[in-house]
């Protein structure tokens, strides 16, 4: 027993350096063949062009040459890190490295798209729009069952108008019916909040702020009145939580107490546009849900492409994402093209995803483009803010914690992590989980407001316990593979650290430097130099933002 | 353990990094924020939040002998008039030190919504976070000498304070366990290898900056890193730990978390820090509010105690503002469970220190607990105001939020009878 226990730990250490001698090497292991489906479909109509013209147009009109297209790696990297919440493994990376197939980006979003990280990060990712992120054992429960539930829907591409349909007219126990949670999370004190659910309603689903009308007008955007918002809140008033779960009581009413003196009055459900498309017939939940799916209602789908795109790029179309104007308004006429395309696509979000991934701005480089007269090859900031404002350019944007665990793990591996691997679930859950979200700053609801670093984010990835643990050489580590399985090749070694970590190869510069770490080591000399350069990559701001 | 690096060793390191182009320069070591004394020192705020909202009726506002009294008594005090709950005997020999509140009101009767008025004086609002206070001070008398985070949060609890619209760089920087070991503080490798590391990630950076210099910038992240070391190689780190203070200190605290973290929070106002907030948590009592009540003082009794004198000896009282107050208070009604609910009118709290006055009591409750509203009810806004102004900042002071809303710091008025 004794030596089986010695030998296997041994065994796996071969066979895992065998693997990743292979995937060093550069030969591509697995399938590549990837099916095509909805890439195809998406490739055979002609509905981003429109997409593309809006853009040329508009850097036309403001005499912005856009930045050039970027690495097709770099891309590769974007997209992994928005739909599957982590960087392309080295195995990947080989993998798209050999394809040499047409349409290679379509294809591997649909690839990925197709991975079963891609619902489990995205449900988490919308999750926080629809049952926000306050924490709590009792809530985290419920929010599991949620975003078990909505995983399942994006997994089968389930279109979003019936999504939403299920959402706000689910009833039923919370733990039969996951899709109530949305419902009972706006419980207080054991009744349901209406005006919670209001505000939730239209912030998420028409991506709009009625919040300031709750108790008066809205101050600075005449559009809302506090009628509007509760006349949307009277919607949900027959929503209750009775011990069959949430149900609809038809006989209540929505009652306001006035802030100021105090009397009450009852207020009939009423929509704030669109009248016309909204039901007659029907409970108060049904006819809202289908007032709001109304494919005359262009607010619903406008909200949910500028959610998704703020998921793809780290920052919504416009700013903030569920304060948008009204449609057809000409600054946010990419947002109309993309719903209407979206709306005669089935509302699939799987669609619009690919059509966001394959519109002009995710191609580009985040370097912005610099006349060749310039006197410097710097943008000025504000001049880099007006190319970015036009989308000329891939902005920057501070990874979320779950990107920078999912992306370090995931360097710190060479094989793909994904669900099936047992370290991942055990890692995620217990980092994640852990410290390392926590310290790192969660930022709750608002993850899709900018946000600079902060000291704690530097302690944390200079000197905590994940990233010590994740660089440490040990038998499984990616610092002692590469350092064993590239001994007499420097320039591999240092390309494979850069490739994992970054997604790139060294430049001359970083070679001369880091090179020279590796010079003549061997054994533990050799591993400490890999150690100090995967150090090195996890801090540098490349890692630790989108570009 | 970590203990604060030599000047020699600080020295060397100066000069390595300087001469590495790793732009990051330590302040003088012995800045003036930890010298000065009495008024013209720059005042500090210690926030004592006693999480889960404790009941005024078992703390700084007791009606002993009435319906809604229970079981507490009350003692006598060294502030003439003024009887507190008989668990503070400590407390009543300072609190001549501190004024009393007895009319807070807030319109949250719900924890996470409570805190969340507490902290930054607004009503929560799905549309912007607010900044807490800390988060205001920190900005808005940002000390430049300063090497550690300026807005600190000491043992954990609900909701630590925000920088919210502000920006993540003012949100309190955490440390669950005062007094141990710091997280993430110690490099753990040798110099060498660190400056070896910092060097390559130079490098690294330069190569990604190449063409993307003013976005680069904009994300401060080398700024963050090179405050990170600076904070690594600080001096000021002292102030976190308390292996250097006397046994009898630690003990004139209370050996317990939220002791210690009062403890560090006296020593990083010494250091210059601005604002500090040490939570004490467990004040939730629906059921058993006299028993859960009674366990609560044992722990903030000492500790506040010890806080004020040791204050007063290192003569910081002057330029410390001391505020004690939780979410809500508690019913006057016990109900069945011998607990008390959330109540958030006429609650309590204490505030004095900084230059504030000392040795009021404002408002009051009606002892048969039948009117809701107190007299003179004091608005969290308006307790926000004093403070604010008290700092040397304009408590109406207006920021454009990120949404082009412009935003006051504060909607209250200062206190007449505090400032």
């Amino acid at each position: 027993m004794k030596v089986l226990r010695r030998v296997i730990p041994l065994l796996l250490v071969v066979v895992g350096l065998l693997a990743l001698v292979q995937a060093i090497a550069g030969r591509p292991t697995g399938d590549i063949a990837t099916p095509l489906r909805l890439a195809d479909r998406f490739a055979a109509d002609d509905s981003t062009t429109r997409l593309d013209e809006w853009f040329q147009g508009r850097w036309r009109d403001e005499q912005i040459t856009p930045a050039a297209p970027a690495k097709e790696t770099t891309v590769l990297r974007r997209l992994s890190l928005a739909l599957h919440g982590t960087v392309p493994s080295l195995e990947e990376l080989r993998q798209f490295e050999a394809d040499s197939g047409e349409r290679r980006l379509e294809r591997w979003t649909q690839r990925l798209l197709d991975d079963s990280r891609y619902a489990t990060y995205f449900s988490e990712r919308l999750g926080r729009a629809l049952v926000g992120s306050e924490k709590g054992p009792f809530l985290a429960f419920r929010r599991d069952r949620f975003h078990a539930w909505l995983s399942e829907q994006l997994a089968a591409n389930r279109p979003w108008d019936q999504i939403v349909t299920r959402l706000v007219t689910a009833r039923g126990l919370p733990t039969g019916e996951p899709a109530t949670n949305f419902i009972t999370i706006a419980q207080i004190d054991d009744e349901i909040d209406e005006e919670v659910l209001a505000g939730r309603t239209i912030r998420a689903f028409l991506g709009q702020r009625i919040d300031c009308a709750q108790c008066h007008d809205h101050f600075f955007d005449p559009r809302w009145k506090q009628a509007h918002f509760e006349g949307l809140a009277a919607f949900y008033a027959p929503a209750r939580f009775s011990p069959l779960g949430v149900d609809d009581n038809l006989k209540a009413q929505f009652e306001v107490t006035d802030h100021e003196n105090g009397t009450s009055r009852v207020v009939e459900p009423q929509v704030p546009f669109g009248r016309e498309w909204l039901p007659t017939e029907g409970t108060p939940r049904r006819r809202l849900a289908k007032w709001l799916t109304d494919t005359r209602n262009q607010r619903f789908d406008r909200a949910i492409v500028n959610r998704v795109w703020g998921q793809m790029f780290g920052r919504p179309f416009s700013s903030p994402v569920d304060d948008l104007p009204d449609p057809d308004d000409p600054a946010t006429r990419a947002l109309d093209l993309l719903a209407e395309d979206f709306r005669s696509h089935r509302r699939e979000l799987k669609w619009l995803i690919h059509a966001i991934a394959a519109s002009p701005p995710f191609r580009l480089d985040s370097r912005p483009h610099v006349s060749n007269d310039s006197q410097t090859s710097e943008l000025s900031p504000e001049e880099l803010r007006r190319h970015e404002e036009a989308w000329a350019v891939f902005p920057l944007i501070r990874l979320r914690p779950e990107q920078v665990v999912g992306a370090m793990l995931q360097a710190a591996s060479i094989k793909t992590i994904d669900r099936h691997s047992h370290l991942f679930t055990r890692a995620l859950r217990f980092f994640g989980e852990q410290d390392f979200v926590q310290d790192y700053g969660d930022l709750g609801d608002e993850e899709l407001s900018e946000q600079t670093g902060t000291i704690p984010q530097a302690l944390l990835r200079m000197n905590g316990q994940l990233a010590r643990d994740l660089i440490k050489a040990g038998a499984f580590g990616a610092t002692t593979s590469i350092a064993r399985a590239t001994q007499g090749n420097d320039a591999l070694c240092l390309k494979s650290c850069f490739e994992v970590c970054l997604g790139r190869n060294p430049s001359a510069r970083e070679q001369a430097v880091m090179g020279g770490w590796l010079a003549d080591t061997r054994g533990r000399r050799r591993e400490m130099a890999v150690e100090d350069i995967f150090w090195t990559l996890f801090n540098s701001p490349e890692f630790s933002w989108n570009h | 353990m970590l203990t604060g690096p030599s000047l020699d060793r600080r020295h060397w390191l100066q000069q390595t990094l300087t001469g590495l182009g790793v732009g990051f320069a330590l302040p003088a070591l012995d800045a003036v924020a930890a010298r000065q004394r009495g008024p013209a020192r720059p005042t500090s705020l210690i926030t004592l939040f006693l999480a889960g909202g404790p009941s005024q009726l078992e703390t700084w506002d007791p009606h002993p002998g009435q319906k809604i009294g229970g079981e507490t008594t009350a003692i006598k005090t060294r502030l003439k008039g003024l009887r507190i709950a008989s668990d503070y005997p400590l407390t009543a020999g300072i609190i001549n030190e501190l004024s009393v509140i007895r009319s807070l009101v807030s319109r949250e009767g719900d924890h996470q919504r409570g805190v969340y008025l507490i902290k930054t004086g607004y009503r929560p609002d799905r549309t912007l976070t607010h900044p807490s206070l800390g988060a205001i001070l920190a900005k808005e008398r940002w000390d430049k000498t300063i090497e550690i985070p300026q807005h600190v949060s000491l043992g954990g609890g609900p909701r630590p304070a925000r920088g919210g619209f502000l920006g993540a760089q003012y949100d309190a920087y955490k440390i669950y366990n005062p007094g141990k070991r710091l997280r993430n503080i110690a490099s753990q490798i040798k110099d060498k290898r660190q400056l070896r590391r910092l060097r390559g990630l130079k490098v690294v950076s330069q190569t990604f900056s190449l063409g993307r210099l003013a976005a680069t910038r904009g994300t401060q992240h080398q700024l963050m890193v090179d405050r990170a070391l600076a904070m690594m190689n600080s001096d000021q780190l002292k102030a976190f730990q308390i292996d250097d203070e006397s046994r009898s200190t630690i003990d004139l605290y209370g050996d317990t978390r939220f002791g210690r973290g009062c403890l560090v929070a006296r020593k990083l106002v010494e250091a210059g820090v601005r604002a500090i907030e040490v939570t004490l948590p467990g004040w939730d009592t629906h059921t058993n509010n006299f028993e859960g009540h009674h366990q609560q003082a044992a722990t903030l009794d000492p500790a506040l105690f010890a806080l004020i004198t040791d204050l007063k000896q290192h003569d910081l009282l002057d330029s410390t503002i001391v505020l004690v107050l939780g979410e809500f208070g508690r019913t006057p009604t016990i109900n069945p469970l011998d607990g008390r609910d959330h109540w958030p009118q006429g609650f309590s709290c204490l505030i004095g220190g900084g230059g504030l006055a000392a040795g009021r009591l404002l408002g009051a409750t009606d002892p048969t607990g039948r009117k809701r509203k107190p007299d003179q009810p004091v608005e969290i806004a308006d307790l926000f105001a004093t403070v604010i102004s008290r700092m040397g900042v304009e408590y109406g002071k207006e920021v454009i939020t990120p949404i082009g809303r412009p935003m006051a710091y504060c909607e209250g008025t200062p206190i007449p009878g505090l400032l």
